[in-house]
Formats: C-alpha cells, structure tokens, sequence
C-alpha cells in the first residue's frame, strides 16, 4: 500500500505542491487526482464534486485536467504541433485547422514556434517538457497537474521549464505540482504538503511550512534537502 | 601491408567509418560466394552421378508454375495471417479472460507442434467437418493459421514495446483505449513489427512447401513431379533450392533494411 490515511482539505485555492521523501506517495495521490490510478478506497472531491472512479466518467474526468509528467510526455512518432492539435481534435473536437491555429498560437506564446514542425528527439529536454506543459495547457483544463515535470532536467533547462510554470501561475491557472524543487515550492506554493510514508504530515500555507516547519520530520526533511 | 588490412579487416579504429569500402564488400562477398561453390563442387565431385539437365529442362515450365502458385499461396497466408495474428493479440491484452486464455492456448498448441501434423488434422478433419472442399483455400488457411500464432506473437511484443509512459499520457489527455491504440501505440509498435514480419514471410514461403503433401501444386510438389518423371534426383531439388532463394533473399535483405532504418530513427 502505497498510501494511508490521508485526509486532505484544501478549501479554495490555486496553487498546491506536494514535498517529501521518495516513496512517500506523492505521486501516486497526484495520479489519483489526475483520474489515472484507482484508490482502493475513499473519496476525491474537486470543487465540490466527487470523482467517480469508473473509467466510462473517468474518460470525462481526465479531459478537464491537463497533466505533465516526468520524462516521455510527448509521443515520439508525431511532431510538436501533432503533439498538441492530437487531443484538441480526437478528444475536444476541434476543427483541424482550429486545433492548428490553436497550437501554433501557443507555441509562439511560449517561444517555440521553431520547434512546432519538430519531433521529439530533435528537442532538448526542457524545450519538450515545455511543449509537454503546451500541450496540456492548449486543452485550458480547470486543473493543471505536473509529476515532477523537471526531475530529469539538468538545472538550466529545469529553470526554463519552471518559469513557464510560474507565468501559468500568475495568469492565475489552478495547479497541483509534484517536486523536489523547494527554492520553486516555497515560491510557487499557496499550500504545501508534505507526504511521508504514504500519510499526510503536515499542510498548510507554503511560506509557512517552508520556513517554520511544524513536524520534526518535516523539518529533517526540509535541512537535509536545503543544505546543498 | 595497409592496404591489405583495409581490405580484411572491418575498420574501426577511431575517425574510420564503420562499414567497409565497396572494394573490399565486392571482393569479401566474391570470395564468400567462391568458397560456398567450391565447397559444394567437392562434395558432388566425391558422388558419381551422372548429370541428366536435359530431361528435366523440358519440365521448365511446372517450376515456373509451381514458383508462382508458390508465391501466390505464401503472399495471400501472409495477409491472411495478419488479420488473424492482429485478432490473436488483441485478444491476449482484452479484458475478457476468456478471449486472453483463448489465444495464449493456441499460440502455444501451434508452436509447440509441427506443421505437418498441423496440415493433415486441418485438411483431413476440420476443412473436412467444415466441407470446405478446395484444397489451395484450405492450404492457404492452414498456414494462414499456423503463422498467424508467430506473427500474434510478434505483434504483442511490439505493442508492448511502447511503454507505460506512453499510454499513461494518452490517458491523460483523454484518449479512449481505441484512440489509444490507434493514435499512439500501433504507430510506434509498428516499427518494431515491421522487420519481425518480413522475417516471418521468409519461414512462411518455406513453410508453403509443406503443402505438397496435400497435394497443392505449388513448388515442391512440382519438383517432385518432375523428379518422378524423369527418374532425377538433383536435377529438380536444385532448381528449388535457388527458385526459394530468389523469392526469400530479397526479403530477407528488405528486412534487413527495415531493421537498420527503424533502428537509427528512434
């Protein structure tokens, strides 16, 4: 069992970021939020509406979020563009030239109109997770969920796949994150919370938890990550 | 002394290209080609026997028949055979267990039991039960079977080539499992199952020659005639030999060429 007990309410807010130890069931309460894991049992709740866990409405559910993952987001055989107009036609029923123009337009928002006729293995790893955060974002989801969308960056391109995260943020996208990244968590954080051994430690509001830990584990965590 | 290395040796110290200089893949292929000759002439130089191309050279036209009917068969059970083995692995990743037990029973009974004893269960009792009287829709159906058990295999192992992330993110966006294997996973695993196919139509070809025991016309069966009529023994299995060889080479050299080019671009 990967997770245990957790009882989690946020209230109203935009930005979420789980922290904590490898293996502590952060990514797996993300994928069940994101409608692409089965919790054995209890209940998921967004904006007051319980998630049905049958896959007929978890199709429907899956569609109003927009999620990024660690590596191996963007499917190689199919250029960026293809990338990203794929599920605006198949899934959202756009036009094709629609889905085009609405891609093209996004890809010039995020600098890489260049790359848009490109495949996979011609990008950099960061310009793909940013094609990967296109992608997700061209849907205009109600939530945007990223699994530890830079953990296989090196730093300078983690910083400009970051960046793109925070100007999502300032345009006022609702977000859930999974990261290692604490100087981001602390700066991109409403809420932090932080999971060890598939439970709920401690949440509350990012500055908080990040500065003045209340749980002794916690804040083991936090110095030992920090210190470097 | 250089140049003689150059012409033996595969280079490939550092700065040097991988593959060898086109005269040195001339003389090498040449002189592989030599050896394999002067190996055979030894051996049916140490037999006495004599030589009668004349008698079977008037039969010219079954092996030209034969070959045809040879290719025709072989190409129709490939095709037939996709259908079947696509069907096959589907089955063996669907939901119903029924349809999963099904077919990984029956990729293990064909495989694990030999193509002739396959031909004669299938023509003398199921095409029989089934009073499906022609014997080339037979013939073709039976190794239309037989391979579609490889090629399930084959088309399995591609799909689950593509990895977990993959599907994963096509979940994410909200694919249905159809859009899924439609848009994401045949396009990928196709690169995987494309060369493996070319090599199973090389095994079907020879396969096909199995079928003269049900006395389908095709090659073999032809050059067995011949032999009968003639009273030869070489004179007719030579000329199969090379008629099997012009049709698998070239096959086996495009899978080789697939191989390569799906290799490098992924």
């Amino acid at each position: 069992m990967v997770l245990d007990a957790v009882t989690l309410d946020t209230g109203d807010m935009h930005s979420l970021v789980f922290i904590g130890p490898s293996g502590g069931g952060k990514s797996t309460l993300l994928r069940i939020i994101g409608g692409l894991e089965v919790p054995d049992g209890g209940t998921v709740w967004v904006d007051g509406v319980q998630v049905s866990y049958s896959e007929a409405d978890l199709i429907q559910y899956r569609r109003r979020l927009g999620m990024v993952f660690q590596a191996f987001n963007l499917f190689p055989h199919m250029t960026a563009l293809q990338n990203i107009t794929l599920p605006l036609e198949k899934v959202h029923g756009y036009s094709r030239s629609r889905a085009e123009d609405t891609g093209l337009q996004l890809l010039r928002r995020f600098h890489l109109e260049a790359h848009a006729h490109k495949r996979p293995a011609e990008l950099s790893g960061g310009q793909r997770q940013r094609v990967a955060i296109v992608r997700a974002v061209s849907v205009k989801p109600r939530i945007l969920l990223f699994d530890e969308p830079t953990s296989a960056l090196d730093p300078e391109m983690t910083a400009e796949v970051l960046e793109v995260i925070e100007e999502l943020k300032h345009e006022g996208r609702d977000m859930i994150l999974v990261t290692h990244e604490m100087g981001f968590a602390r700066a991109a954080a409403e809420q932090v919370v932080f999971l060890a051994e598939g439970r709920v430690v401690e949440h509350g509001e990012g500055s908080r938890i990040m500065v003045t830990p209340r749980q002794p584990v916690t804040r083991e965590f936090l110095s030992k990550v920090m210190r470097y | 002394m250089n140049r003689l290395k150059r012409f033996i040796l595969l280079q490939s110290s550092p700065g040097d290209s991988a593959s060898p200089r086109w005269p040195a893949i001339a003389g090498n292929l040449t002189l592989s080609f030599l050896i394999l000759v002067s190996l055979f002439y030894f051996a049916f130089s140490q037999v006495t026997y004599q030589w009668a191309w004349g008698s079977v050279a008037r039969y010219w036209y079954k092996f030209v028949y034969g070959w045809g009917v040879t290719v025709g068969i072989s190409f129709l059970a490939l095709a037939a055979s996709l259908v079947v083995g696509l069907a096959f692995a589907l089955a063996q990743r669907s939901r119903i267990l029924i349809l999963r037990y099904f077919s990984k029973m029956y990729v293990e009974v064909v495989r694990g039991t030999p193509l002739l004893v396959q031909i004669l269960i299938f023509f003398y009792v199921v095409a029989e039960s089934l009073q499906v009287r022609n014997r080339y829709v037979v013939g073709v159906l039976i190794l239309a079977f037989f391979s579609a058990a490889y090629i399930c295999e084959i088309i399995r192992g591609g799909i689950e080539s593509v990895g977990r992330s993959q599907i994963d993110s096509a979940r994410a966006v909200g694919l249905t499992r159809t859009q899924t294997y439609r848009y994401v996973i045949f396009p990928q695993a196709i690169r995987q199952i494309l060369p493996s196919l070319t090599g199973q139509w090389v095994s079907l070809i020879k396969d096909s020659s199995l079928l003269s025991i049900i006395s389908i016309r095709e090659f073999t069966l032809n050059a067995q005639e011949v032999n009968a009529f003639t009273y030869s023994a070489f004179e007719s299995y030579l000329p199969l030999a090379v008629g099997y060889l012009l049709l698998t080479l070239p096959i086996s050299m495009w899978t080789r060429r697939l191989e390569r080019k799906y290799r490098f671009e992924t």
